[in-house]
């Protein structure tokens, strides 16, 4: 569990990070998000030490980082940049290496760990002799992430990490990334200013502005009760996608009418949300789909019967 | 052309050793201030990269250090670390800073941003960030730096033989002043060679990939010490003592070369500028050295020159020469000049130039004093009858005898006069009187002899027994070709001369060249 507790950073006159405190639950992820210089990079790095605290006390599984070496606790943190910050001229099984070195493992256990690595994310195995500027950015982000993995640290940092890589390889690499077992054994805080990437991957998303937390919460209680215009503004632009995706079809389940069951419709799980479902509609004729919830109770709708189930329960929301 | 390569390379055959000793000593000056210098810089360029606030001061002194002259530069070290190598690697240590602490500086601040954050984030210390990360790659930088010093240093190399460090400048510089352009080039070519064999063989080192680097890393070392070695394999075992000769006085038949042929003399030689010569051998760092007879600092160093008891060094008796027209044009201008004939000896000229040379009186008052010493001094007569042009080759004496010339002309005659002093050489000064630019200048019967007629060995051999054959000699065949009159002698006879220290000769018992043979041959 990582405890942040009115943690400050000022340089000189300029408050960049003021009083930020917040919690991060073990095997939770929790998306530190606003525009660039709202404070939370600087929130991020001051969690490995990167960037000292000027007030305020970091705790990490109940110990103060502050009492800790850096370059110990350091070790005991992933850290994945934007950039990848890929060692140019290690190979890529050095580099997966680094921190194994640091903590001086045996060759034969680091190789193990490096190979189950490359499986994990897809990665070939001919690529361990390769230096990092023979591949593409979507194979470096990922080599990246094998670095920060590779000694199994229980809390993960990440710097925008996918803020570099074209749409595609991003939102491939964000279906990678929910899917990896590892990661979900992992208390991870991750900073990024993409909304929909936020929401996809937050469990928890704090809101930053001018260095304060505007509002933290998770992505619902962000969508439906924000808590002040800044909040509701810095959705406005993506909001029925947003609300769409964050939406699952249990929270609608009981909005759904009964209708006549058809057996060889589409089924889905009441996990599923409501814009991946929306995404599987062709829109020809009288189109519906079977939703499942414990295995044995069974609803059909159609398009109109999820739209109008969608507006009951976003009136539902604002008016609670 | 063709010629001309054909006698260059003989040249070299001929003087292959030489060649080589020199060669290897320039690979070993270079490598060893090359080394001192990336042992110096690198950590130099490490602290101001970690300490930016020093980096202004730091690359500020070392780029005004580059751009000291690099001769005088050696000129500043000599009072501090005297003569030989020490103040040339010294210097050329200097000269290679700048390069290697400006992109030790560089090549670690242009590592990227995000590699020494991920490093630092990995848990690595400062001193893991250093060696793993930041030198391996900022080392194409650091040695793009190393090879520019390198090549600095190759050329700069050249000037380490004028304090008697060796290196190619020996034969670039000896053939500079004997005007020997084989010999130039024998030094010029292999230095030149050497700059690109080197820069091409770093670039080589500079372009392997980061992995084989570790293994250089571990052979450059052991490279570069052995290349330094070099220096120390010519050097040979000191005899009982050393001499310190000029690159021109190496290189001619009426120097070291007869030296050996005549007296059959060896001694430990080592090659040296003759601005710094005489204050080595008082200074005890050299014995014997290869001056003037006339030199000021003979008696400024207590020098004492050594009886050439079978003739080697040419008289050089110096005398006023004259355009016959201007002989004409002033008919009293011969009976002035030979006011002097016969008034300055071996010791008074000494004297005259240790006073400017060495109590730094200017050339005027000396000459004024010398005048009124001998009652020859008379008050100026206004000069309205044409202007007489005197000339002076560019060192002190030449400087007092146009002086002392011109108060004569201005003080017996009617004539004014103007003065071109500073005339680069005899050659320059030949010229300016064949051309008419200047009526008259003192010459020596030597140099007309072997610079201006360049007569043949045997003539040489012929008129070189005595002093007046040779004036004789010199005299007629002035007139004859250039229409110039030999005035009388004016007394002193300023020849190359060996000299030791007075004490060192006295208790040596060392009187002429002939008893210093037979001290050395002694055991």
């Amino acid at each position: 569990m990582i405890k942040v507790d009115n943690v400050s950073r000022h340089f000189g006159e300029v408050k960049a990070v003021d009083g930020v405190s917040f919690e991060v639950p073990e095997q939770e992820t929790l998306i530190l998000l606003g525009t660039s210089g709202c404070g939370k990079t600087t929130t991020l790095k001051m969690i490995n030490r990167l960037i000292e605290p000027t007030g305020g006390n970091i705790f990490i599984n109940g110990k103060n980082i502050m009492e800790q070496q850096p370059e110990a606790l350091r070790r005991g943190i992933g850290y994945v940049l934007q950039n990848n910050g890929l060692f140019p001229h290690y190979t890529v099984a050095e580099n997966i290496a680094i921190v194994s070195h640091l903590l001086k493992w045996d060759k034969q256990k680091t190789e193990k760990r490096t190979a189950e690595l490359l499986e994990k994310l897809h990665l070939d195995k001919a690529y361990l002799k390769a230096y990092p500027h023979e591949l593409s950015g979507g194979q470096q982000q990922r080599i990246g992430l094998a670095r920060a993995l590779a000694s199994d640290p229980p809390v993960l940092l990440m710097d925008e990490p996918f803020g570099a890589l074209d749409n595609v390889t991003r939102s491939k690499i964000h279906a990678e990334f929910k899917a990896l077992d590892e990661l979900k054994r992992k208390t991870i805080i991750m900073v990024t200013h993409d909304v929909q990437e936020a929401f996809e991957l937050g469990d928890r998303i704090c809101l930053m502005d001018k260095g304060i937390i505007v509002q933290n919460g998770t992505p619902e209680e962000l969508l439906f009760k924000p808590k002040n215009d800044f909040v509701k503004d810095f959705l406005e632009h993506q909001r029925l996608q947003l609300e769409f995706k964050t939406i699952k079809l249990n929270d609608l389940w009981e909005l759904l009418p009964e209708l006549n069951k058809e057996a060889d419709n589409l089924s889905f799980n009441v996990d599923t949300s409501l814009w991946e479902v929306l995404e599987s509609f062709r829109f020809n004729g009288e189109e519906t789909i079977n939703i499942s919830k414990d295995q044995n109770e069974i609803k059909t709708a159609g398009f109109e019967q999820l739209m109008s189930a969608f507006y009951q329960y976003k009136n539902k929301q604002s008016h609670e | 052309m063709n010629e001309q390569q054909q006698t260059l390379w003989q040249f070299m055959q001929q003087q292959s050793a030489k060649l080589q000793e020199q060669t290897l000593q320039h690979i070993g000056l270079t490598f060893i201030s090359l080394c001192i210098a990336v042992l110096v810089g690198l950590p130099l360029g490490i602290l101001i990269s970690r300490k930016k606030q020093l980096s202004g001061i730091v690359l500020g002194i070392a780029g005004m250090l580059q751009t000291i002259p690099s001769i005088a530069l050696l000129g500043f070290m000599i009072p501090l670390l005297g003569i030989g190598p020490k103040p040339a690697i010294v210097a050329l240590l200097l000269y290679a800073l700048l390069p290697i602490i400006r992109n030790t500086y560089t090549g670690i601040l242009g590592v990227d941003s995000a590699v020494k954050e991920a490093a630092t984030a990995m848990g690595m210390s400062k001193w893991q960030i250093l060696f793993k990360v930041e030198l391996p790659l900022a080392m194409p930088v650091i040695f793009a730096g190393i090879r520019t010093a390198t090549v600095i240093n190759v050329g700069v190399a050249t000037l380490a033989s004028l304090i008697a460090a060796g290196g190619l400048g020996e034969f670039i510089f000896g053939g500079i002043s004997l005007n020997n352009g084989n010999m130039i080039l024998a030094g010029a070519i292999p230095s030149a060679l050497l700059a690109i064999i080197f820069d091409v063989l770093l670039s080589f080192v500079q372009k392997i990939s980061f992995k084989k680097i570790k293994q250089a890393l571990y052979a450059l070392p052991v490279l570069l010490a052995l290349l330094c070695l070099f220096y120390f394999i010519p050097a040979k075992s000191t005899g009982k003592l050393t001499a310190g000769f000029t690159p021109e006085f190496m290189g001619r038949q009426d120097g070291d070369l007869g030296l050996r042929s005549r007296y059959g003399l060896k001694i430990h030689t080592i090659v040296i500028s003759d601005a710094v010569m005489y204050k080595a051998a008082f200074e005890k760092q050299l014995d014997v050295i290869s001056g003037y007879s006339t030199d000021g600092r003979l008696k400024a160093y207590n020098l004492v020159v050594l009886d050439d008891d079978k003739h080697i060094f040419p008289p050089y008796y110096a005398a006023p020469i004259v355009r016959d027209d201007a002989l004409r044009k002033f008919p009293d201008l011969e009976k002035t000049l030979n006011l002097l004939a016969g008034k300055i000896n071996d010791s008074v000229m000494t004297d005259l130039n240790y006073r400017t040379d060495y109590l730094h009186q200017s050339p005027e008052r000396v000459a004024k004093d010398f005048l009124m010493a001998h009652q020859l001094w008379h008050a100026e007569r206004g000069g309205k009858d044409g202007i007489v042009r005197i000339g002076s080759k560019i060192f002190g004496e030449q400087y007092i005898l146009a002086n002392i010339y011109s108060m004569l002309i201005m003080g017996y005659t009617d004539h004014d006069v103007s003065t071109k002093t500073g005339l680069g050489g005899t050659k320059i000064c030949f010229d300016a009187m064949t051309n008419n630019q200047i009526d008259f200048y003192p010459e020596y019967t030597g140099t007309g002899l072997l610079a201006i007629l360049q007569a043949s060995a045997q003539t040489v051999n012929k008129v070189t027994a005595n002093k007046d054959s040779t004036y004789n000699y010199v005299q007629q065949q002035f007139e004859k070709r250039y229409q110039v009159k030999w005035l009388k002698p004016i007394g002193f006879n300023n020849a190359y001369a060996l000299m030791m220290r007075q004490e060192q000769a006295n208790k040596l018992g060392i009187k002429t060249i002939s008893n210093l043979k037979q001290y050395l041959d002694r055991k």
